[in-house]
């Protein structure tokens, strides 16, 4: 990709209370950039805004509504276009954890897993999809995860879902990546926020803002998939090459 | 950086905590939290809590044993500024490093700071800490505008010195205790450069010290000073000025610090003759009696910030910190008595500093800043030998009308500390039913001291 022009950039940040998110979207306002953000809670939204804002950003508006409402997607998305002016830049970075064990007794918990991490942001790059298609420009972000790489008993719903999505956005890169638009598959490994806050940590996890850092600069590059921090490229390779005979008797 | 968990103990254990000074060390769950709607709890804990920042202070002001330390990092936000005055309002977890990037590219600078940047604007004002610019400036606590106290009850105060201001003064200085600050508004100060116009004065003996701080005029003042060397060198030093530069000149963000001391150093690498070879060599880097010239701010304000970790050269045992302030009638001769009990001990350390505090009253109820002369040193930790020593030292400090700082101390009585700050009972009406800490713990008489 060329080297961004100096006008601001406009951004559609979807989950912008995420950590990672809020974290990309600091360094994005230094650039500076103008912001749109969605998210489910209006004190925390305001919060974010208000820091963007201090730190360079040139306008931000917010949008409560909780993005597991696919029906209001289309609605929203219309209001963001018309408040930035278009949009350069769209970060997915709503998702649920989940929990493994109650998803394994009960069908519901996993389908609200799938469809936060999955339908959800299937409506919602199915429309940007379209949108940037017509455009010829523009970037797709999405922040999916190293579980999505290969089903492990200690999360395969949560990495169904962004597996699921992980194929997906291959798909839609493969459609508009000739239209000059950026799909970018973010995974990252464990990062340290409120996502994780029950984890023990580890030498692995990694900062919020080092990982926003590894974004940018994949976004920067136009790279299609970035392992955030880079190092996950390595382990999951290594884990995706266990053969399956001995894969499946692994506590993983 | 931030509070160091210092060890993984058996599973159905909290880990273990520790501040800077890495003594004592106590067990507690650490509960981060990330908004200021976080607190109260939602699951409110059975145990007392205490706010923590990054655990910079030096003993036990933020650690509880068996309690629930409320970690406020992740409440890093920059909430508003405005270039016309120099307010910023802030969220308390946010870095005095974390300002500094956002306000130097911007021309503004940190009304006062201490000697490190890896503390969080929660933690200056509930230390109500002081720079060496503190005979002009006061505390950090006389440039905050106002901020947010959470009880744990859930109820939420503004205060400043007009709204709640007797729960403004109880909160600067009070150690975490009267709630959680959400927030805070800070006023900060115009600078046209990093640079600071610097100089250094080297000086033989308390009474050339003390003629060098009569005289000095600059914002900025401290002095070097050696506890080790005795005889004609006995408390020489290197007498530091500065004052922003007035000439426009760059204004660029620091840069990641890339020195981490990487392991604890053995105990016996601190030794009385290491300890003088470095005191030595420190006095003699500056080669004139007299050194002027442009410096940068971050050699300047925070030296030791270049090494990550630094505590860990004084090994697994740590170091205990001693400051004290004793007013200017009694400063001449209680400091000779206390330099010729550290010289005679042979315990100190390098890092050793004395700076005349100014009279600008401080706004908190339990700050620790009063006219006079302070002096702070740290000791590697040699049990009994260092804690006699320490005990000695608050002993004179009390004798000459003076007090003791409360975020360096891991040692004080309760009969010290509440001769030192006999408003205590004051403050004590101030604390959160929820809250509480190791060191008023041991203040108030409730925990003993170990030997």
């Amino acid at each position: 990709m060329t080297k961004q022009a100096a006008a601001p950039k406009r951004v559609l940040a979807l989950g912008a209370t995420s950590a990672i998110a809020e974290a990309t979207l600091r360094l994005l306002a230094e650039q500076p950039a103008s912001f749109f953000l969605v998210g489910r809670n209006p004190s925390k939204l305001a919060v974010v805004r208000d820091d963007l804002l201090t730190r360079g950003a040139t306008a931000a508006a917010t949008c409560v509504i909780d993005l597991d409402d696919t029906g209001a997607h289309p609605a929203m998305l219309a209001q963001a276009l018309g408040a930035l002016g278009g949009i350069d830049l769209a970060l997915l970075a709503h998702g649920i954890l989940g929990d493994q064990t109650e998803a394994e007794k009960d069908y519901a918990v996993a389908k609200a897993i799938l469809h936060t991490n999955f339908l959800s942001a299937v409506s919602l790059v199915t429309w940007l999809a379209n949108y940037f298609e017509a455009e010829h420009r523009g970037t797709i972000a999405v922040i999916s995860s190293v579980a999505g790489d290969r089903g492990r008993k200690s999360n395969y719903v949560y990495g169904a879902s962004k597996g699921g999505l992980n194929i997906f956005l291959d798909g839609v890169r493969n459609r508009i990546d000739r239209a000059g638009v950026q799909v970018l598959t973010i995974k990252p490994g464990f990062v340290a926020t409120p996502m994780t806050a029950h984890l023990k940590k580890n030498a692995l996890f990694a900062e919020p803002s080092q990982v926003a850092r590894h974004i940018l600069r994949a976004i920067e590059k136009g790279k299609d998939v970035a392992y955030v921090p880079p190092f996950w490229g390595l382990i999951m390779l290594i884990v995706r090459s266990v053969p399956r005979r001995i894969f499946k008797k692994m506590n993983m | 950086m931030g509070l160091m968990r210092k060890s993984e103990a058996a599973p159905d254990q909290s880990p273990q905590f520790e501040s800077w000074g890495r003594y004592p060390k106590f067990q507690a769950e650490v509960v981060p939290l990330h908004w200021g709607t976080d607190f109260p709890l939602r699951q409110p804990p059975a145990t007392r809590q205490l706010p923590v920042g990054l655990g910079r202070s030096y003993g036990d002001v933020c650690l509880l044993e068996n309690g629930t330390l409320l970690q406020t990092v992740g409440m890093d936000r920059l909430l508003h500024f405005d270039p016309a005055t120099g307010m910023l309002r802030c969220e308390a977890g946010v870095s005095l490093r974390q300002i500094l990037d956002f306000a130097v590219p911007r021309g503004f600078f940190l009304p006062v700071t201490p000697g490190t940047k890896y503390v969080t604007a929660g933690g200056a004002i509930a230390n109500d800490i002081h720079g060496k610019n503190h005979h002009v400036a006061g505390t950090f606590g006389r440039h905050v505008l106002r901020f947010e106290l959470v009880r744990s009850n859930g109820t939420r105060m503004v205060c400043s010195p007009i709204e709640n201001p007797e729960w403004f003064a109880a909160t600067i200085g009070g150690m975490g205790l009267t709630g959680l600050m959400t927030w805070a508004e800070i006023h900060l100060r115009p600078i046209v450069s990093r640079k600071l116009d610097y100089r250094g004065d080297k000086f033989h003996g308390i009474d050339e010290f003390l003629a060098l701080s009569h005289a000095a005029t600059s914002e900025y003042t401290v002095a070097w000073i050696d506890c080790v060397s005795t005889g004609r060198n006995f408390a020489r030093g290197i007498f530091m000025q500065g004052d922003h530069s007035e000439t426009p000149g760059p204004l660029t963000r620091s840069k990641e610090p890339r020195l981490a001391f990487p392991f604890d150093l053995p105990e016996v690498a601190l030794n009385r003759f290491s300890m003088a070879a470095f005191n030595s060599l420190y006095f003699h880097k500056q080669l004139g009696k007299q050194k002027v010239g442009p410096v940068d701010y971050e050699p300047f304000f925070y030296p030791l910030d270049a090494v990550l970790h630094w505590n860990r050269m004084y090994g697994k045992q740590g170091l205990l910190q001693f400051q004290n302030v004793l007013p200017h009638e009694s400063g001449r001769e209680g400091m000779l008595e206390i330099l010729k009990a550290i010289t005679k001990s042979g315990l100190a350390s390098f890092l050793a500093v004395i700076k005349f505090f100014g009279d600008v009253p401080s706004v908190g109820m339990m700050s620790f800043p009063t006219p006079g002369v302070m002096l702070a040193l740290d000791f590697p930790i040699r049990r009994e030998l260092s804690f006699a020593l320490v005990d000695r030292l608050a002993r004179i400090t009390l004798e000459h009308g003076g007090r003791m700082y409360s975020a360096k101390d891991a040692r004080m009585t309760a009969e010290q500390y509440q001769a030192f700050y006999p408003q205590w009972q004051d403050f004590a009406r101030f604390v959160d039913p929820g809250f509480d800490s190791a060191f008023w713990q041991r203040v108030t008489g409730r925990r003993p001291l170990d030997d």
